[in-house]
């Protein structure tokens, strides 16, 4: 019988959570309310009365000290008036429950119960007063659940007003519970009989995204004779079964197999006349620099394990070796950004974890675009406004990243209004592995035939089915509630505790993570290590009866790793698993068969050729056509607002969503836990200026240091975006020297967000969008090898489009690039805070009229011709002559000029110190094309490679000798009065107090 | 001269165990092991074999049913390999003059458990909380510490102040009534409170107390001294460069004078 406990703040406990509540009606909605009063709810299944009296009696699943708890209905708090609405949230059937689960496994615990007798369903109760003279209707009540409080796509909510609370208060006990009976329905899928619409409406139907041309592969990999006549052997039909033809659905997804980056494209360069064929943009381009770097570095080379493993490896020092992976978790963001987000941070912490033989998780990185959390005006159906999905995307963070015990070092936000159809979420993870384990290289594994195939970590459900294939199409206003997955930070931690032990005993081969296309991708890849597998479904732990065999095999289930087990470790490994509660079941084993085996039981779910598997799909074949879009260069407006407008300008430019401080979001990330933070994302005197990157101490007792840096431009997409791409991988690596990082060991992440680039009725502008891809390659290939900064892992994510209500919203084109660099002393790391009067300001780097995306060009609603160029080699140049100067201690701050260019990185500075300084802007080596640049283009300009330094006055001839001969000027100092001074050849152009500036920069996220 | 074995206790969210362990290290212990709970119900590992145990931070059970809730039930609740109960390992454990010391999450553990402030010598008798934050929100800051000199706690003797960051959203301290509040304070076993960094005095002002707590209490001792709990985390403050102001030059003393403190005394017996 299903019983419910009621929890409640005692009334001299202070309802902090409900008042955030309110102000978030508030804030958000526009809504007065009073007051929200919360109550937890429990509703418990297994347990009789007697049993839950006793619980709320001990406190079993409450604080006596903060809390009253009460069976079936708590009393409203003494002296309290009864609330105008009451208003129930609880998980639709199915979605995981972290705190239910808790609560079970508190309630078995307690009463020495088996946790699997037991069932309980959280739901939380805002009790809400309204204002006085402004009362709730339903309508608004109903708003305020589907707008704010509730997801519909995995919540339900109740609402009951005071009259009917008086009349019947409380509500009917619900179970979330997934119904349905154990299955081992295998079906088939008369593809023999299909012709070439029924096939295509099939793979539409069921969410398959397969192309025509894939679909005739398939059929014609079925109708060979050869094939026929194993099938027949085996008791498997003639037609595909389900399961195979979701197995090959999953692993030829574009989100799984990249074929857009493996396609060959035909490229014609309209604005050369030149026409190449380009055989997989990936091989040449990526891999391709990669392979370059390389051979070049020879003895030096630091790469260890590149693009084939689930993250990139580097040397890191004599005993260790670091790793990175960057994810995108997009589309699931957008339609549940607290889940999709939570999911894309603890997903991707499984990457570090299944590489080589295990990784240790050091620290993420995340970056997220969204569109204006400010808009207004009516949203397309199904999208959520841009401030709920900011809000879910930086709290599902936040609870994966806290949670998960990772520090969150790096990041940043980019506002653009076409990230209101696909907000991207990337999350990213370094690790680290000892160089050796167990005599073994540690980046290094490979199932052995005849290892058992072992499953660890959480339970299967329905969670996240054709999330692979769903991802790789656009988002609709049907698009399926299933993808969404909500993470266990907890779950996967205590696994994650137990695989590093069980690494460390040797008890496995290898490892990889489930995510995209659960068992069936992981087990399907590890399989290629020996040949084949036979996996047994029936014996997968579930969260729930009711899954079909295929279901089992694709479901995306969270917080699960895969791992090749000897059979001679298996009692070990499963008793020691016991031990640490986590959940641990052989499945099967890894064979030489050559063939992805799977079955039920006795039953024959699937049989697929490994070769056919994996190698079976199909090429694409695609063209791209580059033609220059036209920025009049000739209507470009000289930027010049009169002198006296120049402050209030800063002033402004300093609160743009692409500029302010981030500082309301940075705090709620942990981003200094395993105590090894050396560069905090915030900086200063006040701890509020910005830094460039983070510099990390991995292990406690070495002085050497990782450092995490990013790059992101999609602003620059619209006019090129080879310069786009250039601009991203310059602005990551001079962020990474900006703290101390040395130019010289550096690797990349490359990961592409695209709008649909293939041409068809949907995309007319495909040919387009192909070359804005194949140009920001050849960018990729030309700066990579440049700056000697090989990409070791990297991702793409291809259809960032939304269409619905009649309207298409596709993302600019964005690429992040993230650096990820090594330091041997990080006691040499330098911050961007001025640090005392009296330091010159150095300005190195040219500035020319580069204003095309530029946020200057933006605020004074202009558009600018011209998008900021890389001289790499004059970069490389700087960049290395500047680490020198910052390892021999002559540097005292450093930072990078990005978004808002010269003026802004001074007033950055300048808060980040709570220090003045006067600086003259005829100083800024500025080559002039095309006539002198006005004040203000000089101070907003965003060309690239820049970066601020000051320098002790009396270190300033030995740091001006290293930058002999290169653009490198002085262009004022550090002064004691807290005021910037910004002149023109000496005449005034601005003069603001710092702590204004400050209060600028941090105005526009004062939430 | 005592030998200080150090256990650090880990498993079920648990994630600062390595700093913990690093910063016994740091401070001189003999021995800082990092151990799982299942060890220790296991009885791979024997509390008896320890004189200094630390809780370091995390998120036990993800902070379901209130941080460290339901890993108090698990100490209260569980028994070991040996058939002994973990609540009696513990308190042989005090019984005996170990010390321990509980940060941030293991802090809520402690109070949770009722090993703090335990008034009248009542061990695991629930008589604080540690609630949301008034911002409800978790936040990552670092703040100002002002040591009790009255206070009867080893790891603070000789301290006047500490610069440590708080990275929490349960931090704000709950008394079951007014009067275990007056006796907290009577009986000098509030040790660490939050201060404004210029002034030195114990503040109420947000952000430099970041979470409400009354009297800007931060950590809290038992009527022994042995006991420290503290919201912040002094573990993370292990190198120079840990410090926000470490490129500033900013002056400042590690967090690990805590551990210090705790080695010393143990030696001393």
């Amino acid at each position: 019988m299903l019983r419910r406990i009621e929890v409640g703040l005692r009334p001299q406990v202070t309802d902090t959570v409900g008042r955030n509540v309110a102000a978030k009606i508030r804030a958000s909605l526009g809504l007065n309310v009073e007051s929200v009063r919360l109550v937890r709810v429990f509703t418990v299944d297994g347990l009789s009365g007697d049993d839950l009296a006793r619980m709320v009696a001990q406190g079993v699943l409450h604080d006596p000290v903060l809390q009253d708890a009460a069976l079936d209905l708590l009393p409203a708090p003494q002296g309290a008036a009864p609330a105008d609405w009451v208003l129930e949230v609880g998980f639709r059937p199915g979605v995981t429950d972290n705190e239910g689960r808790t609560a079970r496994d508190t309630l078995a615990l307690v009463l020495n119960a088996d946790r699997r007798s037991i069932a309980v369903y959280t739901s939380a109760q805002f009790h809400v007063t309204c204002a006085k003279d402004a009362p709730l209707s339903r309508a608004d009540m109903e708003h305020i659940a589907r707008d704010l409080l509730a997801n519909e796509l995995i919540q339900r909510f109740m609402l009951k007003s005071r009259d009917e609370w008086a009349a019947e208060p409380g509500f009917v006990p619900q179970a979330a519970q997934v119904t349905g009976a154990s299955s081992d329905e295998v079906a088939i899928i008369p593809l023999s009989s299909m012709d070439d619409a029924a096939m295509l409406a099939f793979s539409r139907e069921n969410t398959l995204a397969l192309s025509l041309e894939e679909l005739h592969a398939i059929r014609a990999y079925y109708a060979d004779p050869a094939v026929r006549q194993d099938r027949a052997a085996l008791g498997l039909p003639a037609d595909p079964t389900d399961a195979e033809i979701e197995v090959l659905a999953q692993t030829w997804s574009e989100h799984c197999k990249h074929k857009i980056f493996s396609a060959r494209i035909d490229y014609e360069n309209r604005e050369t006349g030149r026409r190449e064929v380009v055989d997989s943009l990936y091989k040449t381009y990526i891999q391709g620099s990669t392979k370059t770097i390389r051979q070049r570095l020879g003895e030096r080379d630091f790469c260890r394990s590149v693009f084939k493993d689930n993250a990139g490896v580097i040397a890191f020092n004599d005993t260790h070796d670091v790793c990175i992976k960057v994810e995108t978790h997009n589309s699931p963001s957008a339609l549940d950004p607290y889940g999709g987000a939570l999911t894309g941070i603890v997903g991707v912490n499984r990457d570090p974890m299944g590489t080589g033989l295990g990784a240790e998780l050091l620290c993420n990185t995340d970056v997220f675009c969204f569109a204006s959390p400010f808009h207004e005006g009516e949203l397309p159906p199904r999208l959520l406004h841009p401030r709920r999905v900011m809000e879910g995307v930086r709290e599902g963070v936040e609870h994966g990243g806290n949670k998960s015990g990772i520090p969150t070092v790096n990041g940043s936000i980019v506002f653009d209004e076409r990230y209101l159809g696909k907000p991207l979420v990337y999350c990213g993870t370094v690790g680290m592995l000892p160089k050796e384990i167990h005599g073994r290289p540690g980046w290094y594994k490979k199932a052995l035939p005849g290892d058992v195939i072992v499953m660890a970590g959480g339970r299967i459900g329905k969670d996240g089915i054709h999330g692979a294939t769903f991802s790789s199409e656009e988002l609709h206003e049907g698009s399926p509630a299933t993808a969404v997955q909500i993470g266990d930070p907890i779950t996967q931690r205590k696994m994650y505790d137990c695989i590093m032990r069980a690494r460390d005993m040797g008890l496995y081969n290898a490892i990889t993570d489930n995510g995209a296309g659960g068992l069936s991708s992981s087990v399907g890849e590890m399989a290629q290590d020996t040949g084949g597998c036979r996996l047994d479904l029936s014996r997968a732990p579930l969260k729930y009866d009711g899954l079909r065999p295929w279901e089992i095999l694709l479901s995306e289930a969270q917080e699960r790793m895969t791992l090749a087990v000897p059979p001679e470790k298996l009692d070990a490994f499963l008793a020691l698993a016991r031990e640490m509660d986590v959940e641990l079941t052989p499945l099967g084993e890894f064979t030489e068969s050559g063939r992805f085996h799977v079955v039920y039981g006795d039953r024959q779910v699937a049989c697929l050729d490994m070769d056919f598997l994996h190698d079976g799909v199909p090429q694409m074949q695609l063209s791209a056509v580059w033609e220059r879009p036209a920025f009049a260069p000739e209507c470009e407006c000289r930027l010049n607002p009169a002198p006296a407008e120049q402050g209030p300008l800063l002033h402004a430019m300093l609160g743009r969503l692409n500029i302010c401080s981030k500082e309301y979001l940075i705090r709620q990330y942990d981003h200094e836990v395993k105590g090894g933070s050396v560069v905090k994302p915030l900086v200063g005197v006040k701890r509020d200026g910005p830094a460039d990157a983070a510099v990390v101490r991995p292990l406690l007792g070495s002085q050497a240091g990782i450092v995490l840096s990013h790059g992101i431009c999609p602003k620059f997409s619209d006019y090129d975006t080879y310069w786009m791409m250039a601009n991203a991988i310059d602005e990551a690596v001079r962020n990474a020297v900006a703290v101390g990082g040395d130019p010289d060991r550096m690797a990349g992440t490359d990961n592409f967000c695209w709008c649909d680039p293939v041409q068809s009725e949907k995309t007319p502008d495909g040919q387009y969008k192909l070359a804005q891809l194949v140009r920001a390659n050849q960018a990729l290939a030309h700066f990579c090898l440049a700056y000697g900064v090989p990409c070791v892992s990297g991702k793409d994510s291809m259809k960032n489009d939304y269409f619905g209500g009649g309207v298409k919203i596709s993302i600019p084109p964005t690429v992040l690039y993230s650096v990820l660099g090594v330091m041997d002393d990080v006691n040499r790391a330098v911050t961007s805070d001025f640090k005392r009067p009296g330091d010159k300001v150095y300005l190195l780097g040219d500035t020319f009229r580069e204003l095309g995306g530029s946020e200057i060009a933006d605020q004074l609603n202009t558009v600018g011709a011209h998008v900021p160029q890389v001289d790499a080699l004059a970069a490389m140049d700087r960049y290395r002559a500047l680490h020198g100067a910052i390892n021999a201690g002559l540097v005292t701050a450093c930072h990078d000029l990005s978004d808002g260019g010269l003026a802004v990185a001074l007033a950055e500075m300048a808060v980040g110190g709570r220090l003045g300084a006067r600086c003259d802007i005829a100083a800024v080596p500025a080559p002039s094309h095309g006539g002198a640049m006005t004040p203000t283009e000089l101070l907003y300009s965003e060309s690239a490679s820049r970066l601020l330094v000051t320098v002790k006055p009396e270190n300033a001839a030995a740091f001006e000798a290293r930058f002999a001969g290169s653009a490198c000027a002085c262009i004022g100092e550090v002064t004691s009065d807290a005021t910037l001074t910004v002149t023109a050849a000496g005449a005034p152009l601005l003069a603001e107090g710092v702590e204004g500036l400050a209060r600028s920069f941090k105005a526009t996220f004062d939430w | 001269m005592a030998q200080v074995n150090t256990l650090v206790i880990t498993g079920y969210g648990t994630n600062s165990h390595e700093e913990s362990a690093h910063a016994a290290r740091l401070a001189g212990a003999d021995r800082a092991d990092v151990v799982h709970f299942a060890d220790i119900v296991a009885r791979r590992t024997r509390i008896e074999d320890y004189n200094f145990i630390v809780f370091p931070g995390g998120f036990l059970d993800g902070d379901d049913l209130g941080a460290a809730h339901a890993a108090a039930q698990r100490w209260l609740h569980l028994s070991d390999a040996d058939g002994q109960s973990l609540l009696d390992r513990l308190k042989e454990f005090i019984g005996r003059g170990g010390l321990a010391l509980g940060i941030c999450n293991g802090f809520q553990l402690l109070v949770k458990l009722g090993l703090l402030p335990a008034l009248d010598g009542k061990y695991f008798e629930r008589q604080v909380s540690l609630g949301h934050n008034d911002s409800a929100r978790y936040e990552d800051r670092w703040v100002t510490l002002k040591v009790n000199p009255q206070s009867p706690c080893v790891f603070t003797r000789g301290i006047d102040t500490l610069y440590v960051p708080v990275r929490h959203g349960e931090g704000k301290l709950v008394p079951l009534d007014d009067e275990v509040m007056r006796r907290l304070v009577a009986e000098n076993l509030v040790t660490l409170q939050y201060a404004h960094p210029e002034t030195g005095a114990v503040t109420m002002e947000y952000p430099w107390n970041p979470n409400g707590s009354p009297l800007g209490i931060a950590g809290l001792t038992d009527p022994t001294g042995r006991i420290l709990g503290l919201m912040p985390h002094p573990e993370a403050f292990n190198h120079p460069t840990n410090h926000p102001g470490w490129t500033r030059g900013e002056p400042a003393t590690l967090g690990t004078v805590l551990f210090e403190n705790a080695v010393r005394h143990l030696r001393g017996q």
